[in-house]
């Protein structure tokens, strides 16, 4: 059991929980997930640690409402308990000092680049960020994303807010302006991430990208979290979530997140109805 | 009394209904039933069938009183030895244990042995009882145990007769291991591990889950809290057989196919929020239990065919007979000497096909199984929608990745004295299929017993 202590709305269905989980906090790192399950008949979902502090015994977790789970998550109260909720699980973020680094964030894939940009800007990086959304209203997390950069960008998709485009269009244009930037570290969307692999692929910069693989157990037991890196399986739980972007088969992580989409349309229309969500 | 040369059959669901549903296919002895087969046994002075169970149970004692109708001293005498009857009455592999010692096998069938534990057990149940063994004065001693499947719950109910302070660890929300999430409801319905995981409890072991050990905590920092650690964590990778095309979807590997159903009930969707492809055409890569468990789900969720792909030919099937034979009156067709070499998929990347090549049986290997041979140009195909890889796994990497001094074997297995259950880590044990590779319940639960004797031995004398 895992309680709520707080919880907040970022955005329009973003929503951002902070949970009483004093032992997964005492071990949490940058770039690992927590896996939930909310009730006896739910499923069990991976989720990124946001933020985490171990003192308090706390973990953040923002979230997206795009299927069953989530739209439930986020129905969810302060005070309220998650009935399983284990963590942390996948490999930690590789912390070290790489001189320029650029952290990218699409979506709700900002509040996870968010502790990895600020463990790498403790260690002496120089810590550009950008952070991506389709419009004004789902950008998050600027004013922490700030704090812990040397530079930050944010980009929208119809121009509302910031840059207009995309994030890979203010990364290039940084490349394109001489900045060296030796290590690239992007998490967010399958598209996002793979146009920023396909950008600094030309490049020659090294690419770290989070995959959100489907998952049950997340300890390496099921397989089907399977990627293919350089054209080797792995599986993303235990060998990642972290891999090498220019080696990441995407087409293949896109095929397998969509096997069950008539079920999670189904799950999810159902579960609206029941609770009277439009 | 003249001797009854077959066992007393046990009634069952007939195959066109059960494969209709996930209810348990065989329904149990009466007790009329039960003390008819009690009376074969011939109550041998020096009974070899007891020397060929793991856990060592007093067989013709339980036996006789359940001949005599005095069937709460015939559960008492079980649990003296053995804290899962109704587990092991269930799915040991009775033909190689017990039963195949059986005097009376020599010449006819065997005592029912697995039966009649398994009656005993389900009689206890139904009485509403439960009944608590002696448990040993506290001696203030604390053992962690890494894993509540077979292994750990022994080893943890040992312990706790013993008198010390039993805490399981368990990665997955409910207790069990392979009893909860690889066994399928209709060969061991759930409502019966979570009956024999009470029966631990009440003995005082306490169960925490979600908590991975290696992640949550490593072994050294338990070995701070705890005398002693026992890691039970089972086989928990599973292999794929690294072919073009094996991750498409609808490719599934045999855990992550049984986990879905077992676990996370997905044959209950959309009651139950996971859901699972109910295929039309599933094809089973393997021979074993496990393949046989997954042909048999697949036809409960609806699959118009059920095929198990094996390599070899149906005499070095490692499956039970028991299991061999349900599976076929169920229905789920057997494509012997075959061997998968490459799936093809639809514009979605969902499998649609798999080619197969034809095999022939050759030399004997280093199993002692004769070799199969791919026969040139023999390929053919076979239309799927859904593919499931039982071909094996391997022990779980977390703990000896995680943990300094523990040595394993070549394939993964932690190294461990089998007389104690010692690894090369002072302090921690280890027993069932995380130090032997994929093996059976009741040969994990023997290791649990063998390491629960030592680890006694060890953290009352300190001596390694």
């Amino acid at each position: 059991m895992a309680k709520i202590l707080k919880k907040e709305i970022l955005a329009p269905n973003i929503k951002k929980i902070i949970v009483e989980a004093p032992e997964v906090a005492k071990k949490a790192q940058p770039g690992q997930f927590v896996i939930l399950r909310i009730d006896e008949k739910g499923e069990r979902i991976p989720l990124t640690i946001g933020d985490f502090d171990r003192e308090k015994g706390t973990l953040t977790i923002v979230f997206q409402e795009v299927g069953k789970s989530t739209y439930h998550l986020g129905l969810l109260n302060e005070g309220d308990e998650i009935l399983d909720f284990v963590g942390p699980l996948g490999k930690p973020s590789e912390i070290e000092k790489f001189g320029t680094v650029c952290c990218i964030g699409g979506g709700v894939g900002t509040p996870e680049i968010y502790p990895v940009a600020r463990a790498l800007k403790e260690v002496g990086n120089y810590v550009i960020s950008i952070i991506g959304a389709r419009n004004k209203e789902l950008v998050i997390m600027e004013k922490e994303m700030r704090e812990v950069s040397d530079e930050l960008y944010i980009t929208t998709d119809d121009g509302t807010y910031g840059m207009k485009g995309f994030v890979t269009d203010a990364l290039k244009k940084i490349l394109d302006s001489g900045k060296k930037i030796d290590r690239v570290i992007a998490v967010g969307p399958v598209m996002m991430m793979k146009a920023v692999s396909e950008l600094t692929k030309n490049y020659n910069i090294k690419t770290i990208v989070s995959l959100n693989a489907m998952m049950l157990d997340g300890t390496g037991m099921c397989g089907i979290c399977r990627v293919e890196i350089g054209g080797e399986t792995k599986f993303a739980c235990v060998d990642g979530p972290e891999f090498d972007g220019h080696l990441v088969n995407y087409d293949l992580l896109m095929a397998r997140l969509r096997t069950y989409l008539e079920e999670e349309k189904l799950s999810l229309k159902l579960f609206k109805e029941k609770m009277g969500i439009q | 009394m003249a001797i009854i040369p077959k066992k007393t059959p046990m009634r069952e669901q007939p195959p066109k209904e059960r494969i209709k549903n996930f209810n348990e296919v065989p329904l149990g002895y009466t007790p009329e039933e039960a003390i008819n087969e009690a009376k074969r046994c011939l109550q041998c002075k020096k009974p070899p069938c007891v020397k060929g169970c793991p856990v060592e149970i007093d067989i013709p004692g339980f036996i006789e009183k359940i001949r005599e109708g005095n069937f709460k001293e015939a559960i008492r005498i079980l649990k003296d030895k053995n804290s899962l009857p109704a587990i092991c009455g269930r799915v040991c592999p009775q033909e190689d244990q017990c039963e195949k010692e059986c005097v009376l096998g020599k010449k006819y069938e065997p005592v029912g042995i697995g039966r009649l534990e398994r009656f005993a057990a389900d009689w206890e149940a139904e009485q509403g009882i439960m009944e608590i063994p002696k448990i040993e004065k506290s001696t203030g001693k604390k053992v962690a145990v890494v894993g509540s499947g077979p292994a750990g719950l022994t080893c943890a109910s040992e312990l706790a007769k013993m008198g010390h302070e039993v805490v399981i660890f368990e990665a997955l929300h409910k207790p069990g291991g392979v009893l909860v999430y690889g066994i399928p409801e209709f060969r061991l319905p759930k409502i019966i591990v979570e009956r024999e995981v009470n029966y631990i409890k009440a003995l005082g072991v306490k169960i925490i889950c979600n908590f991975v050990v290696g992640k949550t905590k490593t072994v050294d920092e338990l070995l701070e809290e705890f005398d002693a650690v026992f890691v039970g964590t089972g086989a928990g990778l599973p292999w794929f057989m690294n072919i073009p095309g094996e991750n498409y979807t609808g490719i599934y590997s045999a855990n992550e196919y049984l986990i879905r159903v077992n676990l996370m009930k997905a044959y209950l969707f959309p009651e139950y929020d996971t859901p699972i492809v109910r295929g039309k055409n599933v094809a089973v890569i393997g021979g074993g239990n496990v393949a046989m468990d997954a042909a048999r789900t697949a036809l409960r969720l609806g699959a118009e065919k059920s095929m198990i792909i094996y390599r070899r030919s149906k005499n070095e099937m490692p499956a039970r007979i028991e299991e061999i034979e349900r599976a076929e009156e169920e229905g789920v067709i057997f494509h012997f000497l075959t061997l998968p070499v490459r799936y093809y998929a639809d514009e979605n990347g969902k499998v649609k096909e798999m080619e197969c090549i034809r095999m022939e049986l050759g030399e004997p290997d280093h199993s002692g199984r004769r070799k199969p041979i791919p026969i040139p140009n023999s390929n053919f195909k076979i239309p799927v929608d859904t593919v499931v890889v039982a071909i094996g796994q391997s022990p779980n990497p977390l703990i000896p990745q995680t943990t300094k001094g523990i040595e394993v074997g070549k394939h993964g297995n932690i190294i461990i004295d089998e007389k104690t259950g010692k690894t090369t880590k002072k302090g921690v044990f280890a027993g069932g299929d995380i130090a032997t590779g994929a093996a059976t319940v009741i040969l994990a639960m023997g290791a649990g017993k063998v390491a629960a004797r030592a680890i006694d031995e060890y953290i009352k004398t300190g001596i390694w």
